[in-house]
């Protein structure tokens, strides 16, 4: 105390409070990027999550909703015990029950689904990062009825390229960031990958020296930082791709010598119409396809080492009349009515813009090459003394994805690519291992067997090649009971759960016994048309029961999904269990060496909730599913996923767990378990990761050291290339199928959407609700997308993510409101022709003038989340999917109720929304609509969160020296003179 | 009120934040939220976590806006705004009983927590809006700029940064001495034009704003040597004399 009562006291600050009594690293799951996370840890508490520096995937950086884990491990929704339903479906009626009544429960449901016919339960996963297990327990367990929920988020982006690169954009490739000059993002929405996108967008733009370019009907997020936004208008990004590949095709800046090596740009097709092999490639005895060879004047097997192949011109070959595929691509795209000046007030994309954007990327690519000083041997033995890279770099998402041309669009945007010559090249796209893999991977789908009791011959999901593949009876119809890999969407690779509940509830095309899903919210964000949905939870036989027998249904939160189940077997947090980021499922590899990651409890359990994957398990052992059997009928993984994740071989020496395999732990790859493996992970940060050689890590496809490499891996069969399939003879087969070729065609009334849908080459349509309503009642397009500080977040409405969005309106460009009599904060109906909802406005000008967009699954449903009754989620904020139809309007092709996706994937086309907005009367303004029934669920009414009020540390007195650090200080010691390089506050070559 | 430290601090540490690649995505502040809230300051308390009126104590919020310049041309900005620690603080000045303060070893603004009577006129004297009132405490709450993470010999050295600059996703935000001209964050901020929030306020920050870099519409070389528009081979629309020109031709060598 001071002796002069008027002087301030001088406060001691604490500068080096401990901080933890333990850290633990871990993988983030508050979205789907999966970065490496420290936990500080005080009293078993969560006092800190940062980015792990080292961490191959965020380096170090965390986002919002990484950062906010604490707030999701602190959630009152956070389920406590199994439940039981009592009351009707969707009054959130539960009693609480103990474990061992709910896995008898369990059991004693799928055991007698298993008795009577497998194909009896439909197993469908949401936002599951364990599918290399939940597929193998569906093969086990003999159902051909699992997915997981990529067919309504983005399984057009994967077909796409799989079908054309054998990669795709996101998990299986990503931009050279470090080395492109041109950059161009279509339909992000601030979206997949999270923190690499970020930290590779703010890499290049501080290096410099490169331009970025987007293509996005909204301005948010990612797209206010770029160089040029072009406001295009939803579904017609296919046009805008088409005109820049007119452009090239007009000027010849076109790749030919990487055509010609690595695509089957000069393979040549059958033009033979009617003749059952047209447009099928004209092969060798070896079932090589063959070109023509210019300088030896004779048809030549593509694999030939050296060959001058012909790009165009109709040739009679071993009697065949036959064209190069390039051709018919070159006649496709240089007709005039793909020119700027045709598409551009379609895509409200001026034609000057588009015609400078085409001449800006031949630019980047043809005259900006980057140069690796790097020799390298390709597929056929060529050495090469450098790696030339055409440094354009493409990344396109779910604005791409989520409409019904969304196949044919992606594709078109990787065939771009390759006629640039930028696919693996520096500064390009870039596969990340398991990937590239052959076009498309060889797994095909598994038909139902229909045997009781036995596991299924394959896996439920695959790649099919020709109509021998598809999921249908004797008559082509389904038989899946989402329809996938039906005549209605032949290559839906991810499923259609979107489709499930439909199908179940009107029992077509049949009836299921047990309905299980996992962490998906089926009744209310992740379903398109939730008032029908809903119903078909409820839907009753005549006799009172449940037209959808029993549902189990596991989560860690009380969703709105919740209330509409029977059995609840409630998961632990991301925080609180073992779990594998595996190279079997969705890897987390780079561009430059294969990665792959565990989760590790870091916080005790405090409730009685276990580890769905370990549950999984558990129930596979009491069903006595082979794979999760010893002989003796005792459980082959008691200690549940930790002991599967070290122990599960694949193959033999495949497992879960790339890394620190074999009884030492120093193989990778393939090798025995390791019964040290889960700690050998827990010391290096809960990763594993193999950075390839220089020579490995560009021209994947074709780059013999890599395939090599890629083949020892077990990734894939053979160490041959990986041919580009800009023309696609697979979607022909199909198409020949619905011409009235070959032992499988489609039943009649699927025969001209598949014949016009199948097209080998890239083609644009009017996504099919623009094209059936009237666009005169219904003039603007609706689109919905997650804020970046929850996008693909679930699990809870965070208690701090929530005070950032707590509600949603819809974005309107200034202009059209204007017209429309709207000002910013009116109540608006946004009416579609399937219903209408009632939200408020918020006017911008950074929006394409002929759509309107809203953040999407801030509106929830009152009862669930733990929520009070007016948090302004249930009051105010609004859902699109209300009034998006899950099927396509009746009676405009021949009666059938098509699901509403892409005609090829069956992509959920949630983006093709049409509306009208229309102010409310005075009266209606205040509450959104529809307002449902609040459920009778748990509700939190703290007043105060005084989170970390006991958290600081005791003083030890220290106080290092300040160091600076430098945001992407690499890039900024290349653009800036003087500032030292290395990471953050690393300085590089200072050690300290 | 309050006196600012007699002779300048000589050091000067502050943020510099770039708002060429800043995307708006709140990772700084929801960082800085868990940080701070088990720390100096702790609890950052939230008042009605998860009900009607859900808010809270944030040191550090993001803005998302769009602006119109004088040619009519629109564009999104994202603005993070925290405690800009200025060295002629006018909250410092304010402040009847000396709670809030400037450190003399670093420039640090800082609250006292011990001695704040929550009578805000800190927070009607900041420009900046960059206070937060703590209704359940009754205290005036700020950005520390993590002054007990950035000495704190308990953490590895890469953690010794304000949690809003190690998370940055985009790397956006740097952190330094400002006062030092050789300093790295000097360095890129003399570079990149690094501009003062509302200097008329006569506050004298110290962090920094880097402004949006141009934006390069046209051409992609700084050289300016690409073309806006490709030279077709062929000057009519005819594609079939493109073709034609293809058949015998080696377009591989």
């Amino acid at each position: 105390m001071s002796a002069n009562p008027f002087e301030t006291v001088k406060e001691k600050v604490a500068l080096s409070p401990v901080v933890a009594d333990e850290v633990k690293t871990s993988t983030c799951y508050m979205c789907a990027c999966r970065c490496g996370i420290k936990v500080h840890l005080k009293n078993n508490q969560i006092r800190y999550i940062e980015g792990n520096p080292d961490h191959p995937v965020n380096k170090g950086v965390l986002c919002a909703k990484g950062s906010s884990g604490i707030m999701h491990q602190n959630a009152p929704a956070k389920l406590t015990k199994p439940l039981l339903r009592v009351g009707e479906r969707g009054s959130g009626e539960f009693k609480e029950i103990e474990w061992d009544e709910a896995m008898d429960l369990a059991t004693e449901w799928l055991g007698e689904a298993r008795a009577k016919d497998p194909g009896k339960l439909a197993f469908f996963t949401g936002r599951d990062q364990s599918q290399s297990l939940t597929g193998w327990w569906a093969q086990q367990y003999g159902t051909h009825n699992f997915a997981a929920h990529g067919g309504f988020c983005s399984v057009n982006m994967a077909a796409g390229g799989l079908y054309t690169l054998g990669g795709a954009f996101w998990e299986f490739g990503d931009p050279d960031f470090d080395r492109t000059k041109y950059f161009m993002m279509l339909g992000v929405a601030d979206d997949h990958d999270s923190n690499p996108i970020k930290i590779g967008l703010g890499k290049m733009k501080t290096r410099g020296d490169g331009k970025f370019v987007v293509v996005n009907p909204s301005r948010n997020g990612y797209n206010a930082i770029a160089d040029e936004w072009l406001g295009i208008r939803p579904g017609t990004d296919g046009l805008f791709v088409f005109a820049i590949i007119h452009e090239l095709l007009k000027a010849e800046k076109v790749d030919f010598p990487s055509l010609a090596r690595y695509s089957n740009a000069p393979w040549l097709v059958i033009d033979e119409p009617g003749k059952p092999d047209n447009g099928l490639f004209l092969r060798d005895k070896k079932g090589h396809p063959l070109v023509w060879d210019l300088k030896k004047k004779k048809a030549v097997s593509s694999y030939s080492t050296s060959i001058s192949p012909a790009f165009a011109g109709t040739r009679k070959v071993r009697k065949r009349t036959v064209v190069p595929s390039f051709e018919h691509l070159a006649k496709r795209y240089l007709s005039s009515e793909y020119s700027p000046d045709a598409v551009a007030e379609k895509c409200g994309i001026d034609a000057d813009s588009i015609r400078r954007i085409a001449a800006e990327l031949a630019h980047a690519a043809f005259e900006e090459e980057v140069i690796i000083d790097q020799p390298w041997t390709d597929a056929w033995g060529r050495k090469h003394d450098k790696m030339i890279g055409r440094p354009v770099a493409i990344h396109a998402m779910r604005g791409i994805s989520a409409h019904t041309n969304g196949f044919h669009t992606c594709r078109a945007i990787h065939i771009l690519q390759a006629l640039l010559g930028s696919v693996d090249t520096p500064g390009g796209w870039r596969y990340k291992p398991p990937f590239p893999k052959p076009v498309p991977p060889a797994p095909k789908p598994t038909p139902p067997h229909y045997q009781a009791n036995t596991p299924a011959p394959g896996g439920s999901g695959g790649f099919p090649t020709s109509p021998e593949h598809l999921i249908v009876d004797d008559e082509g119809q389904p038989l899946r009971i989402d329809k996938a890999y039906s005549w209605e969407h032949p290559l839906s690779l991810h499923g259609m759960m979107h489709m499930v509940l439909r199908n179940a509830a009107t029992k077509d095309p049949y009836d299921i016994d047990v309905l299980f899903m996992f962490m998906a919210n089926m009744a209310w964000n992740s379903s398109m048309n939730i008032p029908e949905t809903l119903g078909f939870f409820t839907a009753k036989n005549d006799d009172g029961s449940y037209k959808i027998p029993k549902i189990i249904y596991s989560d860690a939160f009380y969703s709105e999904t919740v209330p509409y189940c029977d059995l609840i077997l409630p998961d632990t947090t991301y925080l609180e269990r073992y779990d594998c980021i595996s190279i079997l499922d969705r890897p987390i590899s780079a561009a430059h060496g294969v990665a792959d990651s565990i989760r590790q409890p870091v916080v005790p359990l405090d409730r009685d909730v276990r580890t769905f994957q370990s549950v999984l398990l558990d129930l596979g052992a009491r069903l006595g599913l082979p794979g999760m059997t010893n002989e003796d009928g005792s459980a082959k993984f008691p200690g549940g996923y930790p002991d599967y994740m070290v122990n599960h071989e694949r193959k033999p020496g495949v497992g879960p767990l790339a890394g620190w395999r074999g009884k030492k732990g120093d193989q990778s790859g393939i090798g025995e378990p390791n019964p040290n493996q889960l700690e050998k992970y827990i010391e290096n940060g809960c990763f594993w990761s193999e950075e390839m050689p220089m020579e490995h890590q560009f021209f994947k496809h074709a780059n013999q050291g890599y395939l090599d490499y890629a083949k020892k891996m077990g990734w894939i069969g053979e160490a041959t290339p990986i041919i580009h399939q800009l023309y696609n003879e697979d979607l022909q087969k199909f198409r020949l199928a619905a011409q009235g070729h070959g032992d499988k065609q489609p039943p009649e009334e699927h025969r001209e959407r598949v014949a016009t849908y199948f097209d080998p080459l890239p083609i644009w349509y009017m996504p099919f609700e623009e094209a059936e309503v009237n666009t005169e009642e219904y003039p603007l397009h609706a689109l919905s997308q997650r804020p970046m500080h929850m996008y693909h977040s679930w699990g809870s409405q965070n208690a701090w993510l929530r005070q950032i969005t707590s509600a949603n309106k819809l974005h309107i460009h200034t202009d059209m409101a204007t017209s429309l009599g709207i000002v910013d904060d009116d109540w608006v109906w946004i009416e579609s022709r399937h219903g209408r909802v009632k939200g408020q406005v918020k006017l911008i000008t950074g929006v394409n003038k002929n759509t309107v967009w809203t953040w999407n699954a801030i509106g929830k449903r009152k009862g669930a989340w733990g929520l009070a009754h007016d948090a302004p989620e249930f009051t105010k904020g609004f859902l699109l999917n209300h009034i998006i139809s899950d099927v396509l309007a009746e009676g405009h092709r021949g009666g059938i109720k098509y699901s509403n996706s892409d005609p090829v994937t069956g992509q959920g086309s949630w983006y093709d929304l049409r509306v009208k907005v229309t102010k409310c009367a005075p009266e209606e303004a205040g509450e959104t609509e529809p307002m449902y029934e609040a459920f009778k669920g748990p509700i939190n009414t703290d007043t105060t969160l005084r989170y970390g009020a006991g958290m600081k540390g005791t003083d030890t007195g220290g106080k290092s020296e300040i160091k600076e650090y430098i945001g992407q200080r690499h890039a900024n010691a290349v653009a800036t003179p003087g500032i030292r390089d290395g990471h953050g506050n690393q300085i590089k070559g200072d050690k300290s | 009120m309050t006196s600012l430290p007699k002779t300048a601090p000589a050091k000067k540490l502050g943020l510099v934040i770039d708002l060429d690649i800043c995307v708006g995505c709140h990772a700084c502040a929801v960082n800085c939220k868990e940080w701070n809230t088990g720390g100096k300051m702790a609890p950052l308390t939230d008042l009605e976590p998860y009900g009607g009126k859900p808010d809270g104590v944030w040191f550090n919020r993001i803005h998302t806006f769009e602006t119109e310049n004088e040619a009519g041309t629109s564009r999104t900005v994202h603005f993070p705004k925290s405690c800009l620690h200025c060295d002629d603080a006018p909250c410092v000045t304010v402040c009847p009983t000396g709670a809030s303060y400037k450190r003399e070893e670093d420039g640090i603004v800082l609250v006292n927590e011990d001695i704040c009577i929550g009578c805000k006129l800190c927070s009607w004297a900041c420009p900046y809006g960059a206070r937060e009132f703590d209704e359940n405490e009754g205290v005036m709450k700020k950005c520390t700029l993590c002054v007990d993470k950035i000495y704190n010999e308990n953490l590895p050295e890469e953690s010794r940064v304000p949690a809003c600059v190690s998370t940055c996703p985009t790397g956006a935000r740097s952190f330094g001495d400002l006062n030092d001209p050789d300093s790295d964050v000097s360095k890129l901020s003399a570079a990149r034009g690094g501009f003062a929030l509302m200097p008329e306020q006569g506050t004298n920050p110290v962090n920094r704003y880097l402004p949006p870099r141009p934006k390069k519409t046209g051409p992609t070389s700084p050289d300016d040597k690409a073309p806006r528009m490709l030279t077709h081979v062929e000057a009519n629309d005819d594609k079939a004399g493109l073709l034609a020109s293809w058949v015998d031709k080696i377009l591989s060598a």
